[in-house]
């Protein structure tokens, strides 16, 4: 079985697996972030996004020998409970969860959003939601969190990339 | 999903090797295509290998005549390279309109004209560009390189390595989506090249399609009421749950005017 090397959130994971090991599990089973949830398993949902060298990608969609080498932050990784990231305080303000089930994702893709500097408007921001799906809240909130972090990213640039 | 050993190749010549060692094993690019094919188990590749270090699959140049474009490019970063944005700007919001961002982040352009899924963007830009496509072994003309549902003229071992597109006056693009999976129900891509007009259809038949009659009205006049009078046979036409033929037809049409206005737009 390859051995694998991921840096998760700061810590060098390195864990044998099987070239079928989704990153989503290795992240969950050998590492034990829980916070990448796995919704549909069928790259739809979003709840599994994580940032794979700083970009958003769907975890369930990925395999865990494609990012050998690499970089990886999950939920766990971008605010604590004592420190709550900024988007993350703007999910609560807003009211924008209310299972749960789809947040992790939903703050993944936030935060990439602001990354790339797209949070210019509503509109711009449920395009870019295209791939997160919720089934509580309806997106209102969830888009107005976003908005309100607008232009907030330390390395926030305008490119789609 | 069954196991498959996994290899990173580090060249080419290793890629090819390894192809001809394992007629079974598979290159992988994104895996946003291949890697739901064997969750279902609609494949058991021996071996899979990925193609993310190859040096020749990677960048974009923009030249004076011509993009490259390397088959590990990901559609983000077509999406949103400046040199394409002016030189070919449809050919950057055909890959701004691909899936959702984080599809984008991983899926490339070389898995995507390899895999040729009816209903995939790719091809049409490929076809209405009269782009090359560069493999291991050769250059293949775009009206040669996509053959059918899902096939291409690559045989067994030989893989995309990078998609020259000539530089146009201008060029448009308009898919209408499936509103769910937001793949392409009809599309068009319309360009007025150097050596004239072309008109690549998607997502309506089995395969793209140049679509000659659009092209003649065209080359009188380009503007979306020359194609006024042209009409699209059904025939042929792929019909499911989600458009019959008719309507594919329909939306043609629609989209390729819309094409038309959109060339106009950005040029
Ligand atoms: C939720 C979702 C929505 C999507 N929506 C769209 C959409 O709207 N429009 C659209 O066009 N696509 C869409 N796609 C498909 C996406 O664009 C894929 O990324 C793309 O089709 C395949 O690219 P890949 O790099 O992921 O290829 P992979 O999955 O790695 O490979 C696909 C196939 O091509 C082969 N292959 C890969 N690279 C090469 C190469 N260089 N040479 C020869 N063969 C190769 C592989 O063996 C495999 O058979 C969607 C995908 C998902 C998951
Ligand atoms: S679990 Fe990955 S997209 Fe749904
Ligand atoms: S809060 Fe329940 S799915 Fe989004």
């Amino acid at each position: 079985m390859p051995k694998i090397t991921i840096t998760v959130n700061g810590t060098v994971q390195t864990h044998e697996v099987e070239g079928r090991t989704l990153l989503v599990y290795f992240l969950r089973e050998h590492c034990g972030f829980k916070g990448p949830h796995i919704g549909c398993d069928t790259s739809q949902c979003g709840c599994c996004t994580v940032h794979l060298d700083g970009r958003s990608i769907k975890s369930c969609t990925c395999l865990a020998v494609m990012a050998d080498g690499q970089e990886v932050t999950t939920i766990e990784g971008v605010g604590s409970v004592q420190q709550l990231h900024p988007l993350q305080k703007a999910f609560n303000e807003h009211h924008a969860l209310q299972c749960g089930y789809c947040t992790p994702g939903m703050v993944m893709q936030g935060i990439d959003i602001l990354r790339r500097g797209r949070a210019t408007d509503h509109a711009t921001i449920r395009h870019e939601l295209e791939g997160n799906l919720c089934r509580c809240t309806g997106y209102q909130n969830i888009v107005e969190a976003i908005a309100s972090c607008a232009g907030t990213h330390p390395d926030r640039h305008s490119r789609e990339d | 999903m069954y196991d498959f050993a996994y290899v990173r190749a580090k060249s080419l010549d290793e890629v090819t090797r390894l192809l001809d060692e394992h007629p079974n094993a598979r290159p992988l690019s994104g895996g946003q295509t291949l890697i739901p094919t064997l969750k279902q188990r609609l494949n058991r590749p021996s071996m899979l290998i990925d193609l993310q270090d190859i040096p020749e699959t990677q960048g974009i140049e923009v030249g004076e005549h011509e993009v490259s474009v390397g088959g590990m490019t990901r559609h983000a970063d077509v999406a949103g390279h400046p040199g394409i944005a002016k030189a070919i700007p449809a050919l950057a919001l055909l890959a701004s309109g691909i899936a959702d961002p984080q599809v984008r982040h991983r899926g490339t352009i070389g898995g995507s004209i390899s895999n040729n899924d009816p209903a995939a963007d790719y091809p049409a830009a490929v076809v209405g560009l009269g782009a090359r496509v560069i493999t291991t072994r050769r250059s293949i003309e775009a009206d040669a390189f996509f053959t059918g549902l899902f096939s291409t003229a690559l045989e067994p071992g030989e893989i995309v390595v990078r998609v020259i597109f000539p530089r146009v006056r201008r060029a448009g693009y308009c898919k209408i989506p499936n509103p769910a999976s937001g793949y392409v129900m009809a599309g068009c891509f319309v360009a007025e090249t150097h050596d004239g007009i072309r008109v690549a259809v998607n997502g309506a038949g089995p395969c793209v399609f140049r679509q000659r009659d659009f092209e003649t009205a065209l080359a009188v006049r380009f503007d979306a009421a020359s194609l006024e009078g042209c009409g699209q046979s059904a025939q042929g036409l792929n019909a499911d749950m989600h458009a019959s033929a008719d309507y594919r037809a329909q939306l043609v049409k629609v989209a390729a005017k819309r094409a038309v206005a959109c060339a106009l737009r950005l040029a």
